[in-house]
């Protein structure tokens, strides 16, 4: 399960880093062929502007993977040291951000994402902002809980019982059993987060004409579905789904190694 | 005196009410003294030890008393201060060396991070010590480089000692070190402590087994439902107990070399939030009379200490 995830999030970011070198065309120069079907000169058929779309969904994954992986890293280093600390001292801090961060969890992740990002305006950076607020409750609320249990055992009782100060116990002790958790938690997130970035490139507000991005060329192919060119907008929904299920299956198949279930 | 606890009172504040988990507390223990704290589960023995270095969770809070350490008191020491105690002056033994080191570091690590932590030295001279130490408590010294899971569970408590004795502290508490592991393992465990008693350092020793006490601790408090019931010299205390409460823990254990039918303590220990009135011993108590609705005073025998009705005069 690890392996077929690691293979498909491998292949995409490859891609990203030398699309030049991997695209056949130019994503954004028309190459005179307009709205073909699949065939061998364009494996996955040209667009209205006849440019070709596979060349536009290589270049396209480089700004799904820049602002999905962006906000994943900017969401962890927030909600993990909050979600560290507020489990860690517990008392009125703790309440107060639980419950800010169950308020945040309580909007459906892209409504959230769209209304930050009316706020802020279409482009990449604001997109990215959206997302990892989106996220920041889902890390806060796993680090919160798994340092509950992690700061209960006892050799954290021990650290303290030598003189440890909550600092050192926090960085030395509790972090580093948090590291497993966190794995599966990016992992799934980002999964989350790809959905959320197509959702919000659908609507507009992150690139416009002519960048390429999956969530974008899905809009920009929809006019075009009921005349039946259906490739338009088929293979960059598929690299969506492609690439999210490859995030999740890393995520479910880590969960799986450090959390054995026991009934299959 | 290196430790003298005044009138210790730690309270637990929950909501079906307040637990007096340690109940107007006072002994001492001196330099190089191996002192046994004896009593059911639920006694307070544990949260006495906490107590002694202001490792008490919330909701449990010292609302009283004094705790007398090398002339300071503990409990007005600024948080910082305390820190410096932990370890380097007190160290602390755990029940259960199955989860009391980090799973993910390895063992000398461990040793030296306790080490660093109060000492300025250096990484590696930490490792250094951290090495001698377990050949100390009888450990090859390249153990340094295992993890917590290559270990046993008797070696696993050979490394919490070690850890405990590598700032050279004054008193080691050891909370049931030995309630885990196997009798042969237990006598091992003892030895250690042992040596390490003749190098000096006191002990506090908390468990619930009599006879381990008796055997090899100096003196021995015997604690009920949160109170200090006896205290006195550990062969006194096993021979001629005076509280109802030490003779009814003494027979109901049995003894491998007397021939003895068991007489177990009919009962239980009293709910703590809502002890009887009067001595807590009462309701299990085969002397009980009606003086006891008033709580005992504490009686001192010629230094044996015992908190009953029955030695007034």
């Amino acid at each position: 399960m690890v392996l077929t995830g690691l293979a498909i999030v491998i292949t995409v970011c490859l891609m990203a880093v030398f699309a030049p070198l991997v695209a056949p065309y130019d994503p954004i120069k028309s190459t005179g062929k307009i709205l073909q079907p699949p065939n061998s000169a364009h494996l996955m058929g040209t667009d209205n502007l006849g440019r070709d779309v596979l060349s536009r969904i290589i270049f396209g994954s480089r700004v799904v993977l820049a602002v999905v992986i962006s906000a994943a890293i900017i969401s962890m280093s927030i909600g993990v040291p909050l979600g560290l600390t507020s489990g860690y001292f517990g008392g009125k801090l703790d309440r107060a951000l639980s419950m800010l961060m169950d308020s945040m969890y309580a909007f459906p992740g892209l409504i959230l994402a769209i209304a930050i990002a009316a706020v802020l305006g279409p482009s990449v950076v604001n997109a990215v902002v959206a997302i990892s607020v989106v996220y920041i409750p889902t890390y806060f609320r796993m680090i919160r809980g798994q340092t509950l249990s992690i700061k209960s055992l006892l050799f954290v009782e021990a650290a303290r019982a030598m003189g440890a100060s909550d600092w050192r116990i926090m960085r030395k002790y509790i972090l580093p059993n948090l590291i497993p958790t966190l794995v599966v938690v990016f992992s799934l997130s980002v999964a989350d987060a790809i959905l959320t970035e197509a959702g919000l490139s659908f609507l507009g507000f992150i690139v416009s004409a002519p960048t390429p991005d999956w969530g974008f060329e899905l809009a920009s192919g929809r006019p075009y579905l009921p005349a039946g060119y259906w490739w338009m907008i088929t293979f960059p929904g598929l690299m969506v789904m492609i690439l999210s299920l490859g995030f999740a299956l890393i995520g479910e198949g880590m969960s799986e190694i450090y959390a054995p279930r026991r009934e299959k | 005196m290196l430790l003298e606890i005044k009138n210790l009172r730690t309270y637990f504040f929950t909501k079906r009410g307040t637990i007096k988990a340690v109940d107007d507390v006072s002994f001492g223990i001196d330099k190089g003294e191996f002192i046994s704290i004896v009593g059911e589960s639920g006694c307070g023995k544990s949260t006495l030890a906490y107590s002694v270095i202001r490792l008490v969770e919330h909701p449990g809070k010292i609302v009283g008393g004094e705790i007398i350490f090398d002339g300071e008191n503990l409990l007005t020491l600024s948080e910082e201060k305390i820190r410096e105690i932990r370890g380097k002056e007190i160290g602390m033994i755990f029940q259960d060396p199955m989860t009391c080191l980090d799973p993910l570091e390895k063992i000398g690590d461990q040793i030296a991070e306790t080490i660093v932590e109060h000492k300025r030295i250096s990484r590696k001279e930490a490792i250094q010590t951290a090495s001698k130490m377990l050949e100390k408590v009888g450990l090859p010294a390249d153990r340094v480089n295992y993890y917590p899971h290559q270990l046993s569970g008797g070696q696993r408590q050979r490394v919490m000692i070690a850890m405990a004795i590598s700032l050279n502290p004054k008193l080691l508490i050891a909370d049931e070190p030995t309630t885990a592991l196997d009798v042969i393992v237990q006598e091992k465990i003892m030895n250690l402590l042992d040596d390490m008693r003749r190098e000096g350092r006191a002990i506090m020793l908390i468990t619930h087994d009599f006879a381990l006490a008796s055997e090899r601790s100096d003196k021995i408090a015997v604690m009920y439902a949160g109170w200090l019931v006896e205290f006195g010299k550990s062969d006194e205390i096993a021979n001629e107990p005076l509280h109802p409460y030490s003779r009814g823990l003494i027979d109901s254990v049995p003894d491998v070399w007397v021939d003895r039918d068991i007489k177990p303590l009919p009962g239980f220990p009293p709910d703590l939030a809502n002890p009887p009135k009067g001595c807590r011993f009462r309701p299990r108590c085969p002397f009980a009379t009606e003086k006891c609705e008033e709580e005992p005073q504490t009686f001192d025998l010629d230094g044996r200490i015992v908190k009953c009705w029955r030695y007034e005069s």
